[in-house]
């Protein structure tokens, strides 16, 4: 069957050249190195994965990573949630400042970002001195951790909702209002519907990369083994001690969790494509 | 409930959207703020609802100053231009959501609203369609919606936004003939906006005409045809045929037309006004203009025959449109390239640096033979 | 007569507090809190910090020989890495919207892996893979190219943690590209090459260096994918942020807040850059 070409690069062998292209780097780049991970993890039996993730220190790491995902995240929506709503809602001086400012976690390396929060509530920080007057110590626990977390992860809810709430414009919500609804009637019945796929997706990713953070907390941890150890530092922490199978089976966990992310992601973007398209049942054309 | 709009003034940083703006909307009346884009006339409907707050100014209903008021509380009814339905709720629950958000004291039980909203579809004959969602409906049914959704508050006031703006020609005749009717028969006082000049003068009982945020002319549609103020209304409503000249005495001339106005104009520059039924076609001069024709093209166009005519031996800057009856089509044939001449019967006289049009008639005894007539 | 003093905020009410959409106080308030507590705030303790140093300490600091290899190193391998970006980026976002074929979608689910995968766990895999016995390391090896403990593993390491960004900023715009321009040149007679050339490219150009950018601004900052395979030798495969690191180790904070000052106004000015390049360019802010 002749097909007629009528786009650049549609000709079976350009076509067929570029897609085997593509899936031989995908396999190389993204496929290979995931299979390595499990590979590995499992190369000495499956009854020592399951010794690996048992053991006492991991488990710990598990919790405390749990622990800094279950705070950070809810703070996080929360803050992404009224950020989007007040930059896209309404007109003020300032308003674009914050949207670009919201972006500096995104571009700031997080060995600075732990840095940071180092400075300043360390022992030697003004806050953190004054921290230590009243006998509260913020770094090389797990609340500096969850602090450093919340600044790298903030971002990623509000840059998931601001493009979307920009674009379905406030049209909604103020016939809403003339309606005469509330604020909180109009988030719950207008607007949250709206937005509920990209602020789940949000908050997977926000969940994903907390749970994954590594240069900001290996800065504020201190790396006490079963104290201050999250996942991501418990893995480096295996792997230096020669223990490469026992980094491998705590790093599949972490694996498995961001599989779990894009097939979140997948999930989001089909909705919202299915959402898009209206369905043509028109009865009456008046 | 009437609408009094006092002194509305609106900036948006360095744009002036309002300036000065007065009007009165007796109650029960459909008033239609027609204009251009720009022209201020959808601020000034967001404006009465409190979607927008002015600079200064006063708007009133029924004599109450609700200018501080918040939109909630103003209990307008607003159909916004892109009809504004919530996207994730079903018609029904579209229109029930006004009755829904009320405060629990106020509201009335699932029952009673369920039963209006039945009412309120049957209203708008889309009963069948309840538990559809926006997105699976045509533009005429989501504007109904739109329209029943306003309704559900039993507004004293509904405000509409360029309603029929992008819909079909034939569901926009359906919906204003609707909309009058519903007008009729629940006398809210409304205010509509629109740009659409014909729109504007089927449905209202006044029309305001506005220009770079003032109104220029108030005005039943009627007057605002036939007595427009200013030449900015002149051009916007309708077509218009133009001849411009240089007035000697009595003769207003250019080139080589020429017309005998009824009396000397005070400016020596002026220009004629005049509509398409303001003129009529014979096959020779009138006694009183010679303003020779080519015909350029004749098409039906419903009810009438219009034709398109150009200036021969002087200038204008459109082609002249007049219509005739098909009576007068048949008898006479018109086709591309015949000479005729053009009689007017009423002109509306503006002298080129002035806005205030004056309206010369000439008597039917100034008009030529009969027989030549067309 | 209500007489407004700010009636000159652009598009809104020009009455404070008369809001049409409620929660604008609320929203504010919160806002501005959070992102004084969480991001401004921490600003201040690097400042102090960094103050306190007197200039001459801090230029000493900066300009120390260790410190500017890394800086070096960091620079070129983030550049290099993303202009492999760009052509990987490029083929694959090409790829995804052109053409159907078996397993498109698992593709497209993977391109986000990178940015899901924590960087620890993206570390000591590209490690293992490219360690002379690994299952790449082992080809190179036999080609005499050692990857791991070279600036080659952490250009590596960049390549693989910025991959989405090329592809999710490029993507929407190929999709929006209407397929009646190419139909058009196409039957004028014009090559394949020239069609991309001169249609497509030009469209796309602004995406590709907003992709190209997020990807050097992200691989300057790395950190835990590159400390694993870099093998971290000074001078030679140190990276800036792990510099940071080792300062700190050795407990001269000074020295860490002078370089990361450094590190961080370089990271703003970036963010700066391609957000005005964005605002330019493109009509709405990807969020990725």
């Amino acid at each position: 069957m002749q097909r007629k070409k009528m786009r650049a690069g549609d000709q079976p062998l350009v076509r067929w050249t570029l897609i085997i292209l593509a899936v031989v780097t995908t396999l190389l780049m993204l496929v290979i190195p995931l299979i390595l991970i499990f590979e590995t993890a499992f190369s000495a039996g499956a009854g020592t994965y399951w010794e690996n993730l048992a053991n006492r220190y991991t488990v710990h790491a598990i919790g405390l990573t749990l622990l800094v995902a279950a705070l950070t995240v809810p703070i996080n929506l929360v803050f992404g949630v009224f950020l989007a709503w007040l930059v896209t809602r309404f007109e003020f001086p300032g308003r674009k400042a914050l949207i670009t400012l919201i972006d500096i976690p995104f571009a700031v390396s997080p060995v600075v970002a732990g840095l940071l929060y180092l400075l300043l509530y360390g022992s030697n920080g003004w806050v953190g001195s004054w921290l230590m007057n009243h006998d509260v110590q913020l770094m090389f626990s797990w609340p500096g951790i969850v602090m450093v977390t919340v600044f790298v992860t903030c971002p990623f809810v509000a840059r998931e909702l601001i493009p979307l709430m920009q674009q379905q414009g406030r049209e909604e919500e103020e016939a809403g209002v003339v309606l005469g609804a509330t604020g909180w009637q109009l988030f719950r019945r207008i607007t949250l519907p709206n937005i509920q796929w990209a602020l789940l997706y949000g908050v997977v990713l926000t969940n994903a990369r907390a749970v994954g953070e590594f240069g900001a907390v290996s800065v504020v941890s201190g790396n006490i083994r079963g104290e201050t150890n999250t996942l991501s530092l418990h893995v480096e922490l295996l792997y230096q001690d020669y223990n490469v199978v026992g980094a491998f089976a705590a790093a599949s966990l972490l694996a498995g969790i961001a599989l779990i992310t894009i097939i979140v992601k997948s999930f989001v973007e089909w909705r919202q494509a299915r959402q898009r398209a209206p369905l043509n049942e028109l009865s009456d054309n008046r | 409930m009437s609408i009094s709009i006092e002194g509305i003034t609106k900036h948006f940083g360095s744009f002036q959207a309002l300036k000065n703006i007065s009007l009165e909307v007796p109650d029960g009346q459909l008033v239609g703020l027609l204009g251009p884009s720009g022209s201020g006339k959808t601020t000034l409907l967001r404006i009465i609802a409190g979607l927008e707050t002015a600079d200064e100014g006063r708007i009133l209903f029924e004599g109450e100053d609700v200018t501080r008021l918040h939109v909630r509380e103003r209990r307008v009814g607003f159909v916004f231009q892109h009809y504004a339905l919530f996207r994730h709720m079903t018609v029904a629950e579209n229109v029930a959501f006004g009755l829904d958000v009320l405060p629990a004291r106020q509201r009335p039980p699932a029952a009673e609203i369920r039963q209006r909203v039945e009412t309120l579809l049957e209203m708008v004959q889309l009963g069948h369609l309840a538990q559809r969602y926006p997105s699976q409906l045509s533009g005429g049914q989501k504007q109904r919606i739109a329209l029943a959704r306003a309704l559900s508050m039993k507004p004293k006031i509904l405000l509409l936004d360029e309603p029929f703006g992008a819909l079909d020609a034939k569901v926009r005749k359906d919906l204003r003939r609707w909309l009058r009717t519903l007008h009729e028969e629940f006398h809210f006082t409304s205010v509509f906006v629109t740009h659409d000049q014909e729109e504007a003068l089927e449905l209202s009982d006044q029309v305001a005409v506005m220009s770079a945020g003032r109104i220029e002319q108030i005005d039943s549609p009627q007057q605002l045809y036939a007595q427009p103020s200013s030449r900015f209304v002149f051009d916007f409503m309708g077509n218009v045929n133009v001849f411009a000249g240089e007035a000697d005495g009595e003769i207003l001339r250019q080139g080589e037309a020429w017309v005998h106005l009824p009396e000397a104009p005070a400016a020596a520059q002026q220009q004629l006004y005049m509509r398409s039924h303001e003129v009529r076609l014979q096959s020779t001069p009138a006694s009183h203009a010679h303003l020779p024709l080519r015909i350029e093209s004749v098409s039906l166009v419903g009810a009438e025959v219009r034709l398109e005519l150009a200036p021969q031996g002087w200038h204008a800057e459109d082609l002249w449109e007049v219509g005739i009856t098909h009576a007068q089509f048949n008898s006479w044939q018109p086709s591309r390239g015949d000479q005729c001449f053009a009689v007017p019967q009423v002109a509306h006289a503006i002298a080129v640096n002035a806005h205030t049009p004056v309206t010369l008639r000439w008597r039917a005894g100034e008009m030529d033979d009969p027989a030549a007539m067309i | 007569m209500n007489r407004s003093l700010s009636g000159l905020l652009p598009g809104g009410s020009s009455q404070p507090g008369k809001r049409v959409l409620p929660g604008f106080a609320l929203s504010l308030g919160i806002s501005l809190f959070f992102i004084s507590v969480v991001l401004i705030l921490p600003l201040t303790g690097l400042i102090a910090h960094t103050a306190g140093m007197g200039w001459e300490q801090y230029w000493a600091v900066i300009t120390d020989e260790r410190v500017v290899a890394s800086y070096k190193v960091t620079l070129w391998t983030a550049a290099v890495a993303a202009l492999i970006n760009a052509l990987v980026g490029l083929l694959l976002a090409w790829v995804l919207v052109r053409y159907e074929f078996p397993g498109r979608g698992i593709m497209d689910a993977l391109v986000d892996l990178p940015f899901a995968l924590p960087t620890a766990v993206a570390g000591i895999t590209l490690a293992a893979l490219f360690a002379q016995d690994g299952w790449y390391g082992q080809f190179f090896d036999a080609m005499g190219l050692k990857i791991s403990f070279t600036p080659l593993g952490i250009i590596v390491a960049m390549s693989f943690t910025s991959l989405p960004f090329v592809v999710r900023t490029v993507q929407p715009v190929l999709e929006d590209q209407a397929p009646e321009d190419e139909e058009a040149a196409v039957s004028l007679g014009a090559s394949d090459w020239t069609v991309f050339r001169r249609i497509l490219f030009p469209a796309i150009w602004p995406a590709l260096m907003t992709g190209i950018g997020l990807s050097f601004t992200r691989s300057l900052g790395e950190f835990g994918a590159v400390i694993f395979i870099a093998g971290n030798m000074p001078y030679v495969s140190e990276v800036t942020s792990l510099m940071i690191f080792v300062r700190l180790q050795e407990f001269d904070h000074a020295a860490a807040s002078a370089i990361a000052s450094v590190v961080l106004m370089a990271s703003l000015v970036l963010l700066l850059g391609i957000n005005l390049w964005q605002a330019r360019y493109l009509r709405r802010l990807h969020g990725r």
